[in-house]
């Protein structure tokens, strides 16, 4: 009988199923950055500004001294690009939750969270996809800072991925947290001001902290509270095959604690999104 | 009539209905829904909503704009969740069993949902993926249900080049991808011109009709209610009127159901039931 047959059950969902599912998202979004080279170029434009006008500006008045993990004078060029490629990160991870806000709008969210997976799963999922991209664009960025004379040992180019993961994953799952408070896309803006920015400036990316503490405690003191200050150093220390522990051990927490929240506020009974009306609203 | 609000089931032995009759652990309901109330703030969205629909049924949610349709849609899609009364797909409580009832779940939103920049095909796989279905698996299935809609030469285009029906038939293919066994379709053919629309209706009800298929249509559209429809009507989030089309209009003492439409909703203040030529065609 059909009616029966109707009731049956699908085969519950495995292992090798979920492995379809993120294989499918990571695809998904991967595609949709390869068409837009608009995107692309202004990731790789942004960074390599940075390296070639402003780090070359400023190698004249600035010395850095020798501080782990680097053995040697460096120069100024070398010390940025670490900061340079969390900057990357920073910005895909702001953009990542950018298009989850614009997917939000125009309804495309509805389709990934009416999926049978684990809601958790799904936002990890698109997390991680978005960690793929900000990798393709770091990696670029890394061979064309090489002609530029800022060359890690080879060995610093592998044990940076998974430095890079963690550290993206950390952004990603903070750009998320702020997708699900943002309602409209025009808001987005203030996240530059607001987000980016200060978390970029107040860091250890463009300077040695240690100098900060010399001349301004206060910023010091803001610099160390800044959790994007622990994944600058951890991917320093990665790209010269050494361990900032505890770099890890708050990288590794603040993913957990962003992911965490991000995953409640797009849950179904208790997030933004229920007291608001759903994603893309209407009623 | 004083109503009052029942809190939704804790999520235990009663999650899934098993039906205290064999008969009735064969026949599941493909949606039960019962004594649902929901506000955003004060406002009132739904207020104790309930309903069924039987397998291969062919039910018409008919409502104004605002009547509390969409609300309804992302409370059986766990968009967010029931916070009173309870919802069943084929048994299963969407808020305790998210997964089993999902599965079982096609979909198709009012607002578009495909990716503009990405093929017809690459939309699909996609959505196979969502669902645990291997691309290859995904591929084929695609290609059955895009022949279909006479699509099937188009797969590698992109959604951008559509005409709005086709993507509205691209998204229909979707839903279906998965093989659901109840689809969802809040208000599919808006913006559609008349042919476009007629072929939807077609479709739909073909599927409900060969391939068993429950089927809950969203519509303000009075002339997508078809002859053998169920009829809801909602308004202000309560359901006036439930039960066989005809029927509906018999207890009306209406003669068709435009005009039992008209007056059901055709408030005190007389803002309601303002149904254009367009919209009662």
């Amino acid at each position: 009988m059909s009616d029966a047959v109707a009731i049956q059950d699908p085969r519950p969902l495995g292992p090798v199923a979920y492995l379809l599912c993120l294989r499918g998202i990571v695809w998904r979004e991967t595609l949709r950055f390869l068409h837009q080279r608009a995107r692309f170029l202004a990731a790789l434009v942004r960074p390599l500004v940075w390296l070639f006008i402003f780090a070359a500006g400023f190698r004249a008045v600035l010395g850095v001294s020798i501080t782990p993990p680097y053995e040697t004078y460096v120069l100024y060029e070398v010390y940025i690009t670490p900061g340079l490629v969390a900057m990357v990160q920073l910005f895909n991870g702001m953009q990542t939750s950018l298009s989850m806000v614009y997917d939000r709008e125009m309804g495309s969210m509805r389709t990934l969270l009416i999926s049978p997976f684990p809601r958790g799963f799904l936002l990890s999922s698109k997390l991680l996809a978005g960690v793929v991209i900000s990798l393709l664009q770091v990696y670029v960025f890394l061979a064309i800072a090489w002609f530029w004379d800022v060359q890690p040992p080879l060995i610093g180019y592998i044990a940076v991925l998974p430095a890079l993961v963690l550290s993206g994953m950390m952004l990603g799952a903070l750009g998320m947290l702020l997708s699900s408070a943002i309602k409209q896309l025009e808001n987005f803006a203030g996240i530059m001001n607001f987000v980016i920015f200060p978390m970029f400036f107040a860091s250890s990316a463009l300077y040695p902290l240690w100098r900060m503490n010399e001349t301004i405690p206060l910023l010091y003191q803001i610099c160390v509270l800044n959790p994007f200050s622990y994944a600058v150093e951890l991917i320093r220390f990665a790209l010269y095959g050494q361990i900032s522990w505890l770099a890890l051990v708050v990288v590794a927490g603040c993913t957990a604690v962003f992911l965490g929240a991000a995953v409640l506020a797009y849950s179904p009974s208790r997030g933004l999104i229920a007291r608001r009306g759903g994603p893309g609203g209407g009623v | 009539m004083p109503t009052t609000t029942r809190p939704a089931a804790s999520c235990g032995e009663g999650a899934t209905r098993t039906g205290a009759t064999k008969a009735e652990k064969h026949i599941p309901l493909a949606l039960e829904i019962d004594s649902i109330f929901h506000s955003f703030g004060t406002r009132k969205a739904l207020d104790n909503v309930s309903f069924s629909l039987a397998p291969s049924q062919h039910l018409v949610l008919l409502g104004l704009n605002g009547a509390g349709k969409t609300t309804l849609f992302s409370l059986i899609t766990r968009l967010y969740d029931n916070v009173s009364g309870s919802i069943q797909v084929f048994g299963h409580d969407v808020r305790c069993r998210p997964q089993q009832a999902l599965r079982h779940l096609g979909v198709v939103f009012q607002q578009r949902t495909l990716d503009l920049d990405l093929s017809i095909m690459q939309n699909l796989v996609y959505h196979g993926a969502l669902h645990g279905i291997p691309p290859a698996r995904a591929r084929r299935r695609a290609e059955e249900e895009l022949e279909r809609f006479g699509l099937a030469a188009r797969t590698g285009e992109k959604v951008r080049k559509l005409s709005g029906g086709q993507m509205r038939r691209v998204e229909i293919a979707r839903a279906l991808l998965h093989r659901p066994r109840l689809l969802l379709l809040d208000e599919p053919t808006v913006g559609l011109d008349i042919d476009s629309r007629q072929s939807i209706v077609d479709h739909v009800q073909r599927l409900c009709r060969d391939q068993r298929l429950a089927v809950l249509w969203a519509t303000h559209l009075i002339d997508e209610v078809l002859p053998q429809s169920h009829v809801i009507v909602l308004h202000r989030g309560r359901v006036l009127a439930d039960g066989p089309r005809d029927q509906v209009v018999d207890e009306t003492g209406a003669s068709d159901i435009r005009e039992t439409f008209l007056r059901l909703t055709r408030d005190d203040d007389g803002d309601g039931g303002a149904v254009d030529g367009d919209r009662a065609a």
